[in-house]
């Protein structure tokens, strides 16, 4: 199938009103006679499945926790962008649509990213309106701060908790269409495989987590806002239950896979401190407004930071990239702080991490100040480390983080399955090759709330007069017998090696050759051990108990099994990409002092895979077409 | 460091429960509570014997889905930290530790250590929100809101949650999260339009899912992980007195 990527007519800055004033929309009598399945429950999923309901469709949402309030966006820390410019800065909708282009190395669709800084303004109006404590001025108006790779101050924050603020927004208005009857939620559900009919896609089969059940779920149209698969590392920044099944079951049914192996590796989290450790606490990236980075200027320094003076330290950004000093973009903060670890400069009992100080800045604006802007952050790092940051800098070290790959999606935000939909972190097309802080949030919750209420009704339109489906079709009950076959096959393994131990191993091999820094040989191995360890799983791996009831390793071996199946995808990707950029960073094509170096005659494409079997897919190129902007070396310097 | 757990298992709501002994050796100082957890339910899947189960998701103390009671406290030893956020070092090699679920009525056990508290989602249905749909709003602008009345709205909207206030509360109270909601949204003006509607529904829906009354204690505010203050509680009172005066009128 040819790639549509059903770009509207029109200039740049028109396209998306262009393309509201022609899309069918559907009459509010006929909505209440359409079905709409939501997958996740957070920003994207949550502020989709509200928006729909409140437009009267009906609308069923299903998530693994206990509570949509739970879902992984509540964990985003630092802030929402918006070109609101009321920092009078210069900023406006084209130069934080250019921001976003850079930051993502000319390797994003440009109608996409325009639409989104457009809508950006709305969405900081609707979430204030839904109550959002944004952090404000002493005149009462709303305070911003900057994130990295910009040079505006464009980013809202609700202190370091904005995730979860605009999150509970988002789950409150769902709360609200709960009440009045438009929206059915289930909780500590699963979805397992989606059902395609006639070439679209009609439902999904999901486990209840609690029962063990497995059932049918049948709607004119499925949306998936299931989020990023960097769990896939297994030590990420990512919540323990975040995966990628989902998208890996869609794509298995046909929907293709874009851009699999772009990683975000962010440059501050907490570094690993022993074998044991399931999770790397994300700092926020805020803290680099404040926060100088720097490591010894000696090899195996036994001192205590504090002892170092000054002209024996490195403050490797400002002196590498001294325009945007520490706030360059993360996938250049990352490379950074891995290469003055690899040339042994790192620090830390495991001299896995580098300094993140913040003794200039107490210094010059007051202890209070900074309590103000961060103290959330400072009481997170003494919980986990015992440290207190105000007295001594932090250890930060680069974490596995977002998915800016995913479920290939048209403007529409509709994957090559007709029907099946994919918002905020789970599509790809926002980032390009990397994204920019306070981005995430946004796209999130602008895919959810404004983008996709308005693009699905072009799809339903025609389904007006499709009646109920039905989930005793052939394909439902196939669906649902496969669901069930790998089941009962993974619990038949009973084999030795606990599936949390696999899935280390799985991660020390990406993080090792798949994730910051690539190259041929490394990407090669990495296939072959992949292969081995699915294996290997499918052998020996341990599952107890059964399926009636909860069964947190099973949930997790189903997980698994779908990783290692990503895994090989992401290096396939990885090594068909010849080029460094972004996030993707080829050892084997770099400029001569160790920036990523693009080849934008060959590799002006966006990758989207198309499933075949287990070991081979078929690559589809979208064509990156630039109209606006003129894509030049990505410089910070 | 060695560690003697004793852990609640239970297979479902109907059944009943028991304390099950673990000995735990070799453990570091450096884990977090949780991580003990997952050691332990490797060895247990090793030997082919049913996982312990516990919620967990985020583990850096903002998705509130974590929930054990320990040594008879929610969320362990250390005040205001959620149990994800709990690390061995808080306790002492060759201490026994009691781990159980958060108890109350209206927290019935799914499996082990696993309690479903939807019962708070459908306190949050009763009025926990404001009715604007997605469009409607003005410009952000439009609404100056004093620096200190949002900061004092962000303290109340932080809680996540969790339900350790339900669970620490001698009366299984969920009074400091239903009035850290209904103070988040009383204090900002967009919240005030429905503030009478929102107090009297959410304080009846408190009720009728079976959660006890508030005789002003002060426990759930000592484990609060987001540090919610108590005064939340006497808001809540003072907003639904006055809906309910107003009503009258």
């Amino acid at each position: 199938m040819a790639l549509n990527a059903k770009i509207p007519e029109g200039p740049l800055k028109d396209k998306w009103q262009n393309y509201l004033a022609k899309t069918h929309i559907v009459n509010p009598a006929n909505r209440k006679k359409l079905d709409v399945i939501v997958v996740g429950g957070g920003l994207s999923g949550g502020g989709a499945a509200a928006s729909l309901a409140e437009l009267g469709y009906n609308v069923k949402v299903f998530f693994f926790q206990d509570s949509a309030r739970r879902s992984h966006s509540v964990a985003a820390q630092g802030g929402v962008n918006a070109a609101k410019n009321y920092k009078n800065d210069g900023d406006n909708v084209y130069r934080m649509f250019y921001d976003t282009i850079k930051g993502g190395d000319f390797r994003s669709r440009e109608a996409n990213v325009y639409r989104m800084a457009e809508v950006s303004v709305d969405l900081i109006d609707h979430m204030v309106a839904q109550g959002v404590p944004f952090g404000r001025e002493y005149s009462g108006y709303l305070s911003n701060r900057s994130f990295g790779g910009v040079l505006v101050s464009r980013t809202f924050y609700a202190r370091g908790q904005t995730g979860q603020q605009l999150l509970m927004a988002t789950y409150q208005a769902m709360m609200k269409q709960v009440k009045v009857g438009k929206l059915k939620q289930y909780n500590r559900h699963e979805i397992l495989d989606i059902v395609v009919v006639n070439g679209k896609a009609r439902g999904i089969i999901a486990r209840n987590l609690d029962t063990g059940e497995i059932e049918r779920h049948a709607a004119h149209a499925v949306v998936f806002g299931t989020g990023g698969f960097g769990k896939i590392f297994y030590l990420s920044t990512l919540a323990m239950n975040s995966n990628g099944s989902a998208n890996w079951r869609a794509h298995k049914k046909g929907a293709y896979f874009a851009n699999p192996s772009w990683t975000q590796i962010h440059p501050t989290a907490l570094p690993q401190a022993g074998e044991h450790q399931s999770k790397l606490t994300l700092m926020s990236e805020s803290l680099r407004n404040d926060g100088r980075i720097w490591v010894p200027k000696k090899k195996d320094e036994t001192r205590a930071p504090g002892d170092i003076p000054e002209e024996d330290r490195d403050y490797y950004l400002e002196r590498r990239y001294p325009a945007f000093g520490n706030l360059v973009p993360r996938d250049v903060a990352s490379r950074a702080a891995k290469e003055r670890m690899d040339a042994g400069h790192g620090v830390g009992p495991l001299k896995n991490a580098v300094y993140l100080d913040f003794k200039t800045a107490i210094d010059k604006l007051g202890i209070e100040t900074i309590k103000e802007r961060y103290g959330n952050l400072f009481t997170m790092y003494e919980k986990i480390t015992a440290i207190n940051a105000y007295k001594e800098p932090m250890k930060i070290s680069p974490a596995a983080h977002f998915s800016m790959g995913g479920l290939w999606v048209d403007y529409e935000l509709q994957t090559t399955i007709p029907g099946l939909f994919a918002v905020g972190e789970a599509n790809f097309a926002d980032h390009g090759a990397n994204r920019l802080g306070a981005n995430s949030l946004l796209q999130a919750s602008v895919d959810g709330n404004f983008i996709l209420p308005n693009t699905i009704s072009n799809y339903l339109s025609d389904e007006i007069r499709t009646g109920k489906i039905s989930t005793d079709s052939p394909e439902f009950e196939e669906a649902e017998k496969a669901v069930k076959q790998q089941v009962e096959k993974i619990l038949a393994i009973k084999g030795t090696m606990p599936v949390d131990k696999i899935h280390r191993r799985l991660g020390k091999i990406m993080f090792k050759e798949v994730a910051m820094s690539r190259n041929e040989k490394g990407l090669k191995w990495a296939i072959e051990e992949i292969k081995k360890l699915r294996k290997e799983f499918w052998e020996n791996v341990a599952v107890p108990g059964d399926q009636n009831g909860p069964n947190s390793e099973l949930e997790k071996a189903g997980r698994l099994a779908d990783y290692l199946e990503i895994a090989e995808l992401m290096a396939v990707d990885a090594l068909n990409r010849k080029e460094s950029c972004g996030a993707h960073f080829r050892e084997d094509f770099q400029t001569e002092d160790g920036e990523a170096m693009r080849d934008d005659e060959n590799f002006m494409y966006s990758s989207a895979w198309e499933w075949i079997n287990g070991e081979n897919w078929k690559l589809h190129k979208e064509p990156l077409e630039f109209t606006e902007v003129k894509p030049t070396v990505r410089s910070y310097k | 460091m060695k560690l003697t757990l004793k852990i609640w298992r239970q297979e479902n709501a109907k059944t009943k429960g028991k304390m099950v002994t673990y000995e735990m050796s070799d453990l570091s100082q450096d884990m977090s509570f949780l991580e003990m957890l997952d050691v332990l339910n490797e060895s247990l899947a090793i030997k082919g014997e049913r996982v312990i189960e516990f919620d967990h998701d985020c583990r850096e103390g903002i998705c509130g889905q974590c929930s054990l009671v320990i040594n008879g406290q929610a969320h362990g030893p250390e005040s205001h930290y959620t149990t994800c956020q709990t690390h061995l070092r808080s306790f002492n090699d060759g201490d026994t530790l009691y781990i159980e679920p958060f108890r109350a009525n209206s927290f019935p056990v799914i499996r082990d250590l696993k309690v479903d508290r939807s019962s708070m989602d459908r306190i949050i249905q009763a009025g926990g929100y404001i009715s604007s749909f997605t469009g409607m709003a003005p410009e952000a602008n439009a609404i100056p809101i004093h620096h200190d009345i949002a900061e004092s709205a962000f303290d109340s909207a932080a809680c996540i949650g969790c339900g350790a206030c339900v669970a620490t509360c001698k009366n299984s109270s969920a009074a400091l999260f239903v009035s850290a909601k209904i103070s988040h949204l009383a204090k900002l003006p967009q919240g005030k339009i429905e503030r009478e509607e929102r107090v009297q529904w959410m304080v009846n829906a408190h009720d009728d899912e079976g959660f006890g009354s508030c005789t002003n204690t002060g426990a759930c505010a000592m484990v609060c992980p987001q540090e919610v203050q108590l005064i939340d509680i006497t808001r809540m009172n003072f907003e639904y007195n006055r809906a309910v005066c107003h009503s009258k009128e």
